[in-house]
């Protein structure tokens, strides 16, 4: 006998017909989250830059904003240092990034670095920043090491390093901060293609190691890493919170004169910042557009170079200056982080000495309360905007596996865009929507601005696991009578709970290191340690930004010990749970 | 009532070409192999009998377990139960926690116990019960995941190139264990492999695709 043909069901559908209608809808309010903010600012931007902004009462369309943007006389200033920053910072992470996988990766000096990946990743941008203003500045610890021995300084030379114009030392806390972002992201890829491989045939070919991995692997690796090295670049050209610690001061840069302008209590400099908001989402734009064309005419070199059959005689050199510049940018944030504990307990430290006369707790008991108060704060949005994300992300993966969506390249470029887009351009509209909405500003606001950021980093550092497990194992579970929920809760989640708490850690360090949202959505009233470490920077006090800094770091740091140590100790007795 | 698994016209579909098709019934304690090239489709038309298609197939025909139409049911509410090349014991989870995992809920905590001890003590493996799964050796574990499956109580058995991860001595082990105890329980067993020793153990019809 011949059967009809059936409508076959959906993969596994639910019994519950309000799990039914959740699960479906999360995609959607998943980019609803981390979309519906950056459209909403971005024209809440744009208006007030074309003078419509009616609570001040101006109402456009005119050119007056873009106008006084022009006529405010550090722009010129402002915009080469965007661009300078933002080009040099990203090539020099990458060209860093590059050398040390192309010439170590498979060595042990390479796994010595991945290990130290993690924390590098989490130290907040701001920690870093003072760290190595610490070791960098005339009264730095470096020159206390060389004074006056070497030196002959007695006093802190009148030099300007940190905060020089040309906003070298700003680039360079960046090029500390991104090489570990770039590197995370360069190790994800290189899972994706057969490197070693490739790499083992070019040498017996009789290329070097570093010249095999450029002409073989790079290429593959670059399409990978295409859209992180692009966010580096707009995050580089934009920043605030490292631009207000090492960038220039007068001149600032224009991001920063940005969050000077909004602060201001004449409303109409309102106007000018939403012009220079959208200045600077013209210059990131441009520049993207400048390093799309750049990457052709790389590719086009490149060709030609793997066509001539060069071997690569000089790879040694570059091996070693990878290593150097890998190992430098490392040391950079690590030592820095112990400058910022040696300021903390600091007693009289005069210069040139190298270390400070004593040791005390009075900088602690002083500031301590105070940060205590901030670090709650910080964990509470940090926890709640985690939490959120996970919730998102793991609704959206699994809608994804149970009706057998693919991933694609659009959605990971909409996972991109709330990276891409710099913070400056849409935050301070959004604060004036919410201002002039009547919305309330202070945590709520702040929580689901902490959340567009939280969630792209916490669906890129879950996605891939998830998506790899063996999904035989979800079949037998089912095949054992289980419906889908608790294959989920019971199978796949303890499972995956390694990768579950190290997208946590991810999304918590990305939430404690989050400056401008919490600076402008919050309105001033909300507190978090990195606001607070910030807000240290024009004073100078050594002490206070040792203990804000260290707080910070360590709110950013202990999550991912915990995702570390939290999995080898509950699955301590389950040896197809270790790692590798 | 009308014992055993019939696949009713069954054919699944690849952008419209027929991928396989089986049109069959399979009686109580009766073993049917499926054999074919890899790429035949024989694994893509187990998850169509056990209801995890990918989207990418097309299904046509009628599935029917004892008597009744399980075709629209989801997959946990088929009483089909599948056995892989892999054991796939949930690795977070003890032995003893393995074999729980299947029992329907209900029972107090020692009935539940006793019945996990007495699948265990079946297959020569008493006392296993808080081991790590992955401290056990191959044949170890691939006793568990079968007993792991039966204590679920299926109503007919698909074997996916089940022992083909196994040395050989410990293949004919597990051969004879598996069809020995779907035989025992009147399961219909439908085997997919490409092993012609495995076809001749399981004793029973031999479809080629």
């Amino acid at each position: 006998m011949t059967a009809p043909p059936a409508e076959r069901p959906a993969l596994s559908p639910s019994r519950r017909p309000l799990r039914r209608r959740l699960l479906p809808t999360l995609p959607l309010l998943t980019l609803l989250a981390m979309l519906g903010p950056v459209a909403a600012g971005l024209g809440g931007t744009l208006l007030p830059a074309f003078g419509h902004l009616p609570a001040a009462g101006e109402t456009g369309p005119s050119l007056d904003p873009f106008r006084a943007l022009f006529a405010w006389p550090g722009l010129g200033d402002a915009v080469r240092l965007s661009i300078t920053t933002g080009l040099l910072a990203t090539a020099t992470s990458l060209a860093i990034v590059v050398l040390i996988t192309a010439g170590w990766s498979g060595t042990r000096a390479f796994r010595v670095i991945e290990r130290l990946l993690s924390p590098l990743l989490a130290v907040p941008h701001a920690a870093a920043a003072f760290g190595l203003a610490f070791l960098i500045a005339p009264s730095g610890w470096i020159a206390r090491l060389f004074s006056p021995g070497l030196t002959g300084w007695e006093r802190p030379p009148d030099l300007l390093i940190v905060q020089d114009p040309w906003g070298l030392t700003m680039t360079a806390g960046l090029v500390a901060k991104e090489v570990p972002f770039l590197l995370l992201m360069t190790l994800a890829a290189l899972g994706q293609v057969k490197a070693q491989e490739s790499v083992t045939v070019a040498r017996a070919l009789g290329y070097g190691r570093l010249t095999g991995w450029l002409k073989t692997v790079f290429p593959r690796v670059y399409a990978q890493i295409r859209l992180p090295v692009y966010v580096v670049l707009a995050y580089s050209m934009s920043v605030v919170d490292v631009a207000v610690i090492l960038g220039p001061n007068t001149p600032p840069t224009l991001s920063v004169q940005i969050v000077r302008w909004m602060a201001d209590p004449d409303l109409a400099m309102r106007l000018q910042a939403a012009a220079g908001a959208l200045l600077q989402l013209g210059l990131v734009l441009g520049a993207l557009a400048l390093w799309f064309l750049l990457e052709r005419l790389v590719a086009w070199l490149a060709r030609r170079w793997i066509a001539s059959g060069r071997r690569g005689r000089v790879d040694p050199l570059w091996r070693g200056i990878g290593l150097g510049a890998a190992g430098l940018s490392a040391f950079a944030v690590l030592a820095g982080l112990a400058g910022l504990a040696l300021w903390s307990v600091a007693g009289f430290w005069s210069f040139p000495d190298a270390l400070p006369d004593g040791l005390s707790l009075r900088s602690w008991g002083r500031h301590g309360p105070a940060a205590t108060e901030a670090l709650g704060e910080t964990a509470l949005i940090a926890l709640t905007a985690t939490v959120g994300a996970l919730a998102l992300a793991i609704g959206c993966l699994e809608a994804e596996h149970r009706y057998g969506l693919r991933p694609s390249t659009r959605g990971l470029w909409l996972l991109y865009l709330p990276l891409l887009v710099p913070q400056i351009a849409f935050l301070p509209g959004l604060q004036t929507l919410l201002l002039f909405g009547g919305a309330d500003m202070g945590r709520l606001p702040v929580i689901l601005a902490h959340l567009v950021f939280v969630l792209p980093y916490v669906f890129l550092s879950l996605g891939d696991p998830y998506r790899a497990w063996d999904s035989r194992q979800g079949i037998v579970a089912a095949a054992l009578g289980s419906s889908p929920d608790r294959v989920l809760w019971r199978v796949r989640l303890p499972m995956l709970l390694r990768p579950v708490l190290t997208a946590s850690a991810v999304g918590l360090a990305v939430s404690v290191g989050q400056y401008l949202p919490t600076l402008l959505i919050g309105g001033g009233r909300v507190a978090t340690l990195t606001t607070e470490a910030v807000a240290l920077a024009s004073g100078g006090d050594r002490r206070a930004i040792g203990v804000y800094g260290l707080m910070q770091s360590a709110a950013a740091l202990i999550p991912f010990a915990l995702a570390l140590a939290l999995p080898a100790l509950i699955w301590r007795n389950r040896k197809g749970l270790a790692i590798g | 009532m009308d014992k055993g698994l019939e696949l009713r016209g069954l054919t699944v579909r690849q952008n419209g070409t027929v991928l396989a098709a089986l049109d069959r019934r399979i009686g109580p304690g009766e073993v049917v192999t499926l054999m074919g090239p890899s790429g035949s489709g024989k694994s893509t038309l187990l998850s169509a009998i056990i209801g995890t298609l990918a989207r990418d197939f097309g299904m046509e025909g009628r599935v029917h377990l004892d008597g009744t139409d399980i075709t629209d049911l989801p997959p946990h509410k088929r009483k089909v139960g599948i056995l892989f090349q892999d054991d796939l014991l949930f690795p977070h989870l003890s032995v003893g926690q393995n074999l729980a995992f299947g029992l329907e809920p209900g029972g107090s905590r020692a009935e539940r116990r006793a019945r996990v001890e007495g699948a265990l003590t079946e297959v020569g493996l008493e006392g296993f019960a808080d081991r790590d799964p992955a401290t056990l050796s191959g044949g170890q574990r691939a006793r568990v995941a079968l007993m792991r499956m039966l204590l679920a109580e299926p109503c007919a058995l698909l074997l996916d190139e089940p022992f083909s991860r196994l040395d050989a001595e410990l293949r004919q082990q597990v051969r004879d264990l598996v069809f020995g105890t779907a035989r025992q329980r009147d399961l219909p067993v439908l085997m997919v492999t490409h092993d012609e020793e495995d076809a001749r153990a399981a004793g029973g019809d031999v479809v080629r695709l």
